[in-house]
């Protein structure tokens, strides 16, 4: 096995009093996966996200996986206070935030013990030794201190004391001692940031305009990061330092992205390009509330944002919006969703444009907050009263949640449907580098409102019902409109004219309607990735695991194997290509963060059948898992049952 | 956290709606659709008083919406040749906040029933009148779920025995007026179904206000709960029993004048005999709508009961306070002004690098 970007200890005990400036042995990595991790209060994310961030800078590809604790400060030192964040940096392009940290920064003993398990033996430990103290050890169960007990003995462990260091560097500026040693994460930020070659003014700018108000902190956050740098430079504890070198990466202008983000930026182009002000209502809840805060900085855009009282509120003034001729969105999870059902049945109904922005978590009920899941796709496609038909939609990675943003407003404004765009907590905190679009390569999403009197026997009246032949939207008659006055609502409408209509028939015709607006809704062929032309197998995913599904993809193909994949953004409509993809393969196994709920509609829709691979741990799939799952079944074995077949390689390049 | 200093509004409630030359009449205000309510149904006077007002406003139909719940005084949106959105049980003053806040020039009218407002929708309704959203909400009070046939309502008298409660209810009804006070609405008012020009000026008021207006109206169903209101409708009854609010006026009633409204030690508000009071040396309150301290309004709402002892009609309060929809496009306006939207530098951010 390969050993990636982990630290070794100097071979010679001697040290070398007459450089300052150290000379270690510069190792090249194609990629290395770090984990930061500590108490809540540690501020674990802002170190992951710095760090992210001067990686972004220095032009690797990246991704990153946040995982904090739905407790805004658990117990301080307790497992269940641990906060961590990965980033997976590469110099090449890259699929997953990485399954297995290759350094674990850990924190205090909470911190290694709840992260321990995923480090790889022979993986680096940097531990901060002063909250090795007997009672935090006492407190996360930890009998005897692990950093002497040798039961860390398999791994390289780094002990730093990283509260003292940093006090010691900060004895000058006059800070308390507790306050100096908040600034360890920093300390730790500059210690790795030596290791790995990375550019340090991006943070220190960073850290003198977060703290521009308080320039006390900012320069102890300051001079904590530089003593972490000095600390790997100067002592003898590193041996070898790493660098990995920029990802060659499509030519053009990137900057690192989550997906919350984009997802509001897309808003935002949406808006711009559609021409319509954008009024958001929403009501706050994790993890969808950045969309809330991105947006409600933007107002310059002409976009309204509306914290409503609740979550019924806040798609009721966004559909009222709508109703005015505005693009009116609401951004929530599942929980919220479940609120909102009853008003996207009434933007069914009443055939009105309107994002609805699900980002899914883990569930039933208040379930994981903090955490990812895909199992609200059937919530998403039926859980609403009556034949209830609205487009759903997946953006795959982060940056894709700015397009798909876009092609929400699209077939809401084209089609006058509420649109249900499905992103997940992986993909809405996680980040990756984002090729910036030209504006002016954004499609054209402009509409026409009603004007003109459209009776369909010639009279000057205004019938709301009647459709695009094409695309079977009704008109969008906005108030103060001369001329057009007319009712809508809940109740069943006539077939064009719109009035109330009780008439079976009629009603009959209008479910049909409805479904068939929806259905011929013009979307994007799947396509498939099967580089061999030869694989029988083909891995097909939704939302957030095209990562974790082509990354497993690449393994197996390291591995010499054939594997075809594709991905779906678009669930409802399906792609109309998809039924001639899937029956193009013997097998198609699908991995989902649910009990296979893609699988079953899909089984239903083509009766074909589907290998359905699931898992609901609140965390992304890791490559690994999948590479042996998709060996398994292209060695025909039942998925875990490990024959002598050929195996797939555990830390192949991803 | 700061706060901004916001201002009181200058503009009436009906700045920014266009207004047209043409004259207007009330059938102008009708649609082509059958109404459909019982025979006897308040809602048709009430109906009928709206499409009689509206002309005096002369602003442009077209600009005019109604937005509705669902109940039997739901249906009003349907009758209304204006625009109108028929929405989803209790959400009405949700949707109807939206179209104020993108529209500064429409008049929005919510129609609203003790059901939907006050049960399924009790929190929209607070939220919306502490928001001050220049909306107008007509809330017919007829004490009892008419479309659901026959059960009590959150204003149906505690004890009432209807199908859902055939030992009598156990809920205390909210006092409809009290509430939109304790969430400060900035315009409320009471008027009756019956009573054409104490509505039509309570109407004129509320549509003058900029912000919310709340607007109790109480309206006999005959179907389900008749005669709820009869107490006030009988000419001597009613005479004992309403106390008309008019501002500037001390607040005196009874077939004779006899009864008026003074001030209690504790600062509430109670009935007593006019000539009582002036032989005690008390003084009459004088009704004065536009002070602030929503308490004296409050004091004016809690006269009387369930019963229908003592009632005040006509409009307990009506101030100044700066208005959500105005406030959330002031905002607009101003990140407008002060940042050019350039879309290409936000999707550029600060840090970008170039492959
Ligand atoms: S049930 Fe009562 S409130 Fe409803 S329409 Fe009939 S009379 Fe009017």
């Amino acid at each position: 096995m390969e050993k990636r970007g982990i630290p070794t200890p100097m071979a010679t005990s001697e040290p070398n009093p007459l450089t300052a400036t150290r000379e270690t042995d510069i190792a090249t990595l194609d990629r290395v996966v770090i984990r930061f991790a500590g108490d809540s209060g540690d501020g674990m994310q802002l170190t992951g996200d710095r760090f992210t961030s001067a990686a972004a800078a220095f032009g690797n590809d990246l991704a990153t996986l946040p995982n904090f604790p739905a407790e805004i400060r658990a117990p301080q030192g307790t497992i269940p206070g641990v906060s961590s964040f990965q980033v997976h940096f590469a110099d090449y392009d890259i699929l997953t935030p990485g399954d297995r940290p290759d350094v674990l920064v850990a924190m205090n003993p909470a911190a290694l013990k709840a992260n321990i398990a995923d480090v790889p033996h022979g993986g680096a430990i940097i531990v901060n030794t002063d909250e090795f103290s007997k009672r935090n050890l006492t407190k996360v169960g930890y009998e005897t201190n692990p950093l002497e007990d040798g039961s860390l003995e398999p791994y390289q462990v780094f002990p730093v004391a990283m509260s003292t260091l940093t006090r010691g560097a900060l004895k000058d500026t006059g800070l308390s001692k507790k306050d100096a040693e908040r600034a360890k994460n920093m300390f730790s930020l500059g210690l790795l940031s030596w290791m790995y070659h990375r550019p340090t003014e991006g943070t220190e700018r960073f850290l003198a305009e977060k703290f521009a108000a308080k320039p006390d902190i900012a320069e102890a956050n300051i001079l904590a990061f530089r003593a972490g740098w000095n600390y790997g430079e100067t002592t003898e504890s590193f041996a070898v330092t790493y660098k990995v070198a920029p990802a060659k990466l499509p030519t053009g202008t990137y900057r690192q992205i989550t997906g919350n983000t984009a997802l509001a930026y897309g808003i935002v182009a949406a808006g711009q390009r559609s021409g319509l002000p954008v009024v958001l209502g929403s009501y706050p809840i994790t993890p969808a509330s950045d969309i809330l805060h991105e947006l409600s900085k933007h107002k310059n855009f002409g976009i309204t944002t509306l914290q409503a009282e609740d979550e019924i509120a806040g798609i009721g003034a966004a559909l009222g919006a709508s109703y005015a001729g505005s693009l009116g969105v609401t951004s929530t999870s599942g929980p919220g969703v479940a609120l909102k059902s009853e008003t996207i049945g009434l933007g069914v109904m009443t055939e009105l444009p309107l994002i609805v922005i699900d980002v899914q978590r883990g569930g039933p009920s208040t379930g994981l907050p903090t955490k990812t899941e895909q199992a609200d796709l059937l919530q998403a496609m039926y859980g609403r009263n009556g034949e209830c038909p609205v487009p759903v939609i997946a953006p795959s990675t982060p940056g894709d949640c700015f397009e798909m943003a876009l092609e929400a407003a699209r077939i809401a404004l084209t089609y006058r449907t509420p649109a249900i765009l499905l992103s997940d907590g992986s993909i809405a905190n996680g980040s990756e580098p984002w090729l910036i679009p030209d504006v002016a390569d954004l499609p054209d999403l402009a509409v026409n409102f009603a004007a003109e009197p459209n009776a369909m026997d010639g009279s000057e009246e205004f019938w709301p019902y009647v459709r695009d032949t094409d695309t079977l939207a009704r008109e969008w008659a906005i108030p103060g409109t001369p001329g057009l006055q007319h009712r809508i609502g809940g109740l069943e409408k006539a077939d064009n004219r719109g009035h109330i209509s009780y008439d079976p028939d009629n009603h009959d015709r209008m479910v049909r309607l409805r479904q068939a607006k929806v259905d011929g809704i013009t979307v994007p062929d799947v396509t498939v990735d099967d580089p061999s032309r030869n694989a029988r197998v083909l891995a097909l995913g939704w939302g957030s695991s095209y990562g974790p599904i082509g990354a497993g993809c690449r393994r197996v193909r390291k591995s010499g194997m054939d594997i075809a994949q594709a991905h779906l953004r678009y669930l409802n409509p399906l792609p109309s290509n998809l039924g001639e993809v899937l029956e193009r393969y013997e097998v198609v196994v699908l991995p989902e963060m649910n009990l296979g709920q893609l699988a079953m509609l899909l089984r239903a829709r083509y009766l074909i059948d589907i290998r359905s691979y699931t898992k609901v741990a609140g965390l992304p799939f890791k490559a690994a898992e999948l590479a042996e799952v998709f060996t398994d079944i292209i060695n025909d074995n039942e998925p875990g049952d490990n024959g002598d077949d050929v195996h797939v390689l555990t830390e192949a390049t991803e | 956290m700061t706060a901004t200093h916001l201002g009181l509004p200058e503009l009436g409630g009906l700045a920014g709606v266009p207004v047209t030359d043409e004259p207007q009449r009330a059938k102008d205000y009708k649609s082509d659709q059958e109404v459909r309510w019982c025979p006897g149904c308040g809602d048709y006077i009430v109906l009928n008083t709206m499409q009689s007002f509206l002309p005096t406003l002369g602003l442009k139909p077209e600009n005019i919406v109604f937005v509705s719940g669902i109940g039997c005084s739901s249906r009003f949106p349907y009758y209304m040749n204006t625009y109108g959105m028929h929405s989803i049980h209790g959400r009405a003053p949700a949707i109807a906040t939206g179209l104020a806040v993108a529209r500064p020039d429409l008049s929005v009218w919510v129609v609203t029933g003790d059901g939907d407002a006050l049960s399924i929708g009790g929190n929209h309704l607070i939220h919306t009148l502490r928001r001050n959203v220049n909306l107008k909400i007509l809330l017919f009070n007829n004490r009892i779920y008419g479309l659901t046939k026959g059960q009590y309502s959150p204003t149906s008298e505690a004890g009432k025995v209807t199908k859902s409660t055939p030992m009598g209810s156990l809920d205390n009804p909210f006092n409809p007026i009290s509430l939109a006070l304790g969430a400060e609405a900035s315009f409320v008012a009471r008027a009756l179904d019956s009573d054409k020009k104490g509505l039509t000026e309570v109407l004129t008021a509320a549509a003058e206000h900029r912000g919310s207006a709340f607007v109790e109206i109480y309206q006999n169903c005959p179907i389900f709960n008749d005669g709820a209101f009869d107490v006030l409708k009988d000419r001597d009854e009613a005479a004992r029993r309403i106390i008309p609010l008019r501002a500037g006026e001390p607040l005196t009633f009874g077939p004779e004048n006899e009864y008026g409204v003074v001030r209690t030690r504790f600062g509430g508000l109670e009935v007593a005999k006019t000539s009582e009071i002036t032989a005690e040396g008390g003084e009459l309150v004088v009704h004065d709508p536009t002070i602030n301290d929503p308490a004296y309004a409050f004091a004016l709402s809690r006269i009387g009961g369930q019963e229908l002892e003592h009632t005040p009609v006509g409009i307990f309060r009506n101030v100044a306070r700066p208005t959500y929809d105005d406030l959330a496009r002031q905002q607009v306006e101003h990140a407008k002004a002060s940042k050019p939207a350039d879309l290409q530098a936000l999707l550029n951010g600060k840090d970008t690098w170039t492959v």
